[in-house]
């Protein structure tokens, strides 16, 4: 026999499914007067620092169809690489958002201001990248991924470079289609499918 | 540099499989590529921080939170409470939980639920709460009904409350549910059988807590809920401060 170990074992996910709207984002569910506002409605106050962004896009099961039911969360930190709570970040980003997929088209937006790059520990540099987190029915534990930038250099970030298939890495990078303005699509799986990440 | 610490690497076998042929939903929603590991970096071992200052009075108080106190919902009265701990056994204080459910005929108020059972108009259905200093947290709602879906000829979903926590690391995010002591519909659910380990399923089964309960009130159930915890040595500590 041997000594017992004392660590616990994490709880079980399970799926969010259809109506994770009622409980995250109650006003999308038609829900009003309970909370005065939807938790994570802006990452950003008025004066945050840094460039205002807009990231579109939609998201894809296997098949190619848009969902139209799937939940986001997104976490950054401000345009100098700090997260909230942490010395020096900037009081006007709280840099976590929930949005969900639109009921009739499938497309969400993220209007936020764009990251700065994020110090490691042993000094190396992250580029500027959004966090995102996604549930939906289906989906039976929430899915990690990360929104990088395509007019960024990306070229020296550790996360990116530990994508053995190079062609990959583009699916975790939004493309600037107007000033201010990028796209990003999510491809559950098939051709394109979106790095999901274990970390 | 920061200070934050590095996760608990997340052990995926306790969790559901992602792709499961009885939920059929999962079969194209679930990646098919393995995912990318590697160790947590700050982006998320840091996460968003709600103060208590974000709750109204009823905010967990799914009886009375959707008529603000003016009419009580309707159905069987219980108390749901426990504590947020993380793998190493410590409290998770401070930290926000929401759940949302069906009402006490089975019945969500949503666009997308067409299910016949009808709607309580003193339900809305969702509820929200901080963990104290000790990580315990508690409800009062009702006993959500048990529902049916389109999934397979014939599949309802036992009773279950949706849970989300947070912690304090966006790595630590979770979203999960909880059954019911007894519920016979447990061992018929596709959703629950994504876990295949009994024993992880088990710990989303809610023991009835009749020493919790208020007698001519409401029942009581015990839920308790771990996240990922952080690996702290002594050796790491001493590095970070040279
Ligand atoms: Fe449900």
């Amino acid at each position: 026999m041997v000594q017992t170990l004392n660590t616990l074992i994490e709880t079980p996910s399970q799926t969010s499914g259809p109506y994770v709207h009622i409980g995250c984002i109650p006003s999308f569910a038609g829900i009003e007067g309970i909370y005065p506002e939807d938790l994570g409605k802006s990452p950003i106050a008025h004066g945050a620092k840094g460039e205002i962004i807009t990231i579109s896009g939609s998201i894809f099961d296997g098949t190619g169809w848009t969902m139209r039911d799937a939940m986001f969360e997104s976490w950054q930190a401000d345009a100098t690489g700090r997260f909230a709570g942490q010395e020096g970040a900037d009081p006007q980003v709280s840099g976590f958002c929930r949005f969900a997929a639109g009921k009739d088209t499938g497309q969400f937006t993220l209007r936020t201001i764009k990251p700065g790059a994020v110090k490691m520990r042993g000094g190396s540099v992250m580029a500027p990248h959004i966090s995102l987190w996604i549930v939906a029915r289906g989906i039976n534990i929430g899915l990690n991924t990360r929104i990088y930038f395509d007019d960024e250099d990306n070229s020296a970030d550790p996360l990116l470079a530990r994508i053995e298939q190079r062609q990959r890495v583009d699916t975790l990078i939004a493309k600037k289609v107007a000033d201010g303005q990028y796209r990003f699509d999510v491809r559950l799986q098939g051709a394109g499918e979106t790095v999901f990440l274990d970390l | 540099m920061t200070d934050t610490k590095v996760l608990m690497p997340r052990r995926r076998e306790v969790h559901p499989v992602p792709h499961d042929p009885d939920y059929k939903t999962s079969v194209p929603r679930s990646p098919s590529l393995p995912l990318l590991s590697m160790e947590s970096t700050p982006s998320e071992e840091t996460g968003p921080r709600f103060g208590h200052g974000l709750l109204g009075a009823l905010d967990n108080n799914l009886i009375s939170n959707f008529t603000q106190g003016k009419a009580l919902a309707i159905g069987e009265r219980i108390r749901v409470h426990g504590r947020v701990l993380d793998e190493t056994g410590r409290a998770v204080p401070h930290t926000l939980v929401e759940i949302w459910q069906a009402n006490a005929g089975g019945r969500y108020r949503h666009i997308k639920d067409s299910y016949f059972a009808p709607l309580d108009p003193n339900f809305g259905g969702c509820g929200r709460t901080i963990t104290d200093e000790n990580g315990y947290y508690e409800f009062m709602t009702i006993r959500p009904g048990a529902y049916p879906w389109p999934n397979r000829a014939n599949d309802w979903r036992p009773m279950h409350i949706h849970f989300s926590i947070f912690g304090h690391a966006f790595g630590q995010r979770l979203i999960s549910q909880m059954y019911f002591e007894g519920d016979p519909l447990i061992n018929h659910c596709p959703i629950a059988a994504t876990i295949k380990d009994r024993s992880q399923l088990d710990t989303l089964v809610a023991p009835l807590d009749l020493q919790s309960s208020r007698p001519m009130d409401y029942l009581a159930y015990k839920f308790d809920i771990v996240l990922r915890g952080h690996r702290q040595t002594m050796f790491e500590n001493k590095m970070e401060g040279m």
